[in-house]
């Protein structure tokens, strides 16, 4: 067996959901009975409950913490290697919110379940939702470049850097150079240079005054 | 005049459709599964095309305050592919979807035993996920075609009110509004049907059950067909009222069957797009 740490403990998220915790206490019950039934609860657990920003948590969606509450119910019936086959599975067939989901859950997972394949997969797309998903505190396991260029590509598509998780103890003097030559071409156009740009270089001079 | 163009193929459509579909009114829509001109040749090949359709097509249209939704299925064309007839194997993963307001399109394309086999299927599909099936009529026999899919709906037990039969013209509306189900028209450039030819349908057999879209996809064709055949509504004496039932309060209707509309973000100015809620989802650090 396995286990997963949830976004909010159980009891949290289901006064959190209010009336919409029976929804949750049923796809729980679901789960927990059968953890194959996650290919069909975990894609209507928004509906099935509720979905946006959670009043007593407003930087927690509902939607999110229900599906990492799914994850964190079948995980007693599978082992390592299961959870990061059904992580992928989810993933590879899921639509935008689903995916998120599996990235917000991967910090939670057991130090030696790494799944980098799905953070490069999401810093592929253009879906900002996904972009910052990834670069939470699972993505200490992307190497320097692919985390730099994920740093890029926040300041890039709008995501603010706050969704960086390691932004100061990481950034160095190589992001720092990427962020000033993204800034350049930015000026050059006569368009806005994001404010994070700032953050992101003082992060990098932080940094290496650190090192 | 708000519009909800039920059927219309967005990846095939520029930024500057979305741009003049949003002018004109439109801030929702369905854009069904279909062929995409090449045809498929593995079954990798939909998956890719499904993930998009709940996906990137999803969040472009967010961009421009335009609520997507999609319909999920194996068109009967490449349903005669074998290599290709494998996915439906994978359809309950994505027929289990919040958007995925419909099962379809399906239905027939040269009547064959294959696309037969497929249809059924997938008729049963739409019965265990509880979901509207939007039928696709074919361009050649038209009225064939149409007679044999209502005999394949009766059959499924699905009930008439969750089936749209598409593409139909003044032949073959009779059989469609005597069986129930819903009737789709799509209005294009020219050939097949067109907005005027609309007015006189609705003039003639009224509003109910009738959706309007314009089809649109990598071929000849109009995004902006519902928006005229709004105006062509008004111009013939029908109300805004009448408009706003065929345009907006129909697809909601029909679509809304499946429980799955997400028209939260949609107000009347079409303004919350996916950035207004991509900055919501991003505000504070996940850690």
């Amino acid at each position: 067996m396995t286990t997963l740490t949830p976004l909010l403990p159980l009891e949290e998220l289901r006064s959190a959901l209010g009336p919409a915790a029976a929804g949750l206490d049923d796809l729980v019950a679901q789960v927990g009975a059968d953890p194959r039934r996650l290919d069909r609860v975990f894609p209507a657990a928004a509906r099935r409950t509720a979905r946006g920003p959670l009043e007593q948590h407003p930087q927690v969606l509902a939607q999110d913490a229900v599906r990492v509450a799914l994850l964190v119910a079948a995980a007693p019936a599978l082992d390592d290697d299961d959870l990061l086959t059904e992580l992928r599975s989810l993933y590879r067939v899921g639509d935008s919110d689903e995916k998120r989901a599996v990235l917000l859950a991967l910090p939670g997972a057991p130090d030696g379940l790494v799944a980098v394949d799905l953070l490069e997969d999401a810093l592929r797309t253009n879906d900002t939702r996904l972009v910052a998903a990834a670069m939470g505190p699972h993505a200490r396991h992307l190497d320097d470049s692919a985390w730099r260029h994920g740093v890029l590509k926040c300041l890039f598509t709008g995501v603010p850097v706050s969704a960086v998780t390691h932004l100061r103890e990481r950034a160095d003097d190589e992001l720092a150079a990427m962020a000033e030559r993204f800034a350049a071409e930015r000026r050059a156009a006569g368009r806005p240079v994001p404010d994070d740009l700032h953050t992101v270089l003082s992060a990098a001079t932080h940094s290496s005054r650190e090192s | 005049m708000r519009i909800f163009d039920p059927h219309i193929h967005m990846t095939s459509r520029t930024t500057t459709d979305y741009e003049q579909m949003h002018a004109a009114g439109v801030r929702a829509l369905v854009e069904p599964a279909f062929w995409l001109g090449q045809p498929r040749t593995n079954v990798g090949s939909f998956l890719d095309y499904f993930d998009s359709l709940v996906g990137w097509e999803r969040f472009r249209a967010a961009q421009f305050g335009i609520a997507h939704h999609c319909t999920i299925a194996l068109n009967p064309k490449e349903a005669n592919d074998p290599r290709c007839t494998e996915v439906l194997d994978w359809l309950p993963r994505y027929l289990a979807k919040d958007g995925v307001v419909a099962v379809g399109e399906v239905g027939f394309d040269s009547m064959t035993d294959a696309e037969e086999k497929a249809f059924a299927r997938q008729l049963e599909l739409a019965v265990e996920f509880e979901l509207p099936a939007m039928v696709h009529t074919p361009h050649r026999d038209k009225e064939a075609g149409t007679r044999r899919t209502l005999e394949l709906v009766e059959a499924s037990g699905l009930a008439p009110g969750m089936v749209v039969v598409d593409h139909l013209n003044e032949v073959t509306v009779e059989q469609v509004a005597d069986s129930g189900c819903w009737m789709g028209f799509s209005i294009y450039p020219d050939t097949k049907m067109d907005e005027h030819r609309m007015v006189a349908i609705l003039q003639e057999r009224g509003l109910e059950r009738v959706l309007v879209n314009s089809a649109a996809d990598w071929g000849r064709s109009d995004p902006l067909k519902t928006a005229k055949t709004g105006a062509a509504m008004l111009e013939a004496g029908f109300t805004d009222d009448d408009v706003d039932r065929v345009l907006w309060r129909n697809p909601v209707e029909f679509f809304g069957q499946s429980g799955r509309l997400l028209l939260e973000s949609v107000d009347s100015d079409g303004d919350a797009g996916a950035t207004f809620e991509g900055n919501s989802i991003l505000r504070g650090p996940r850690a």
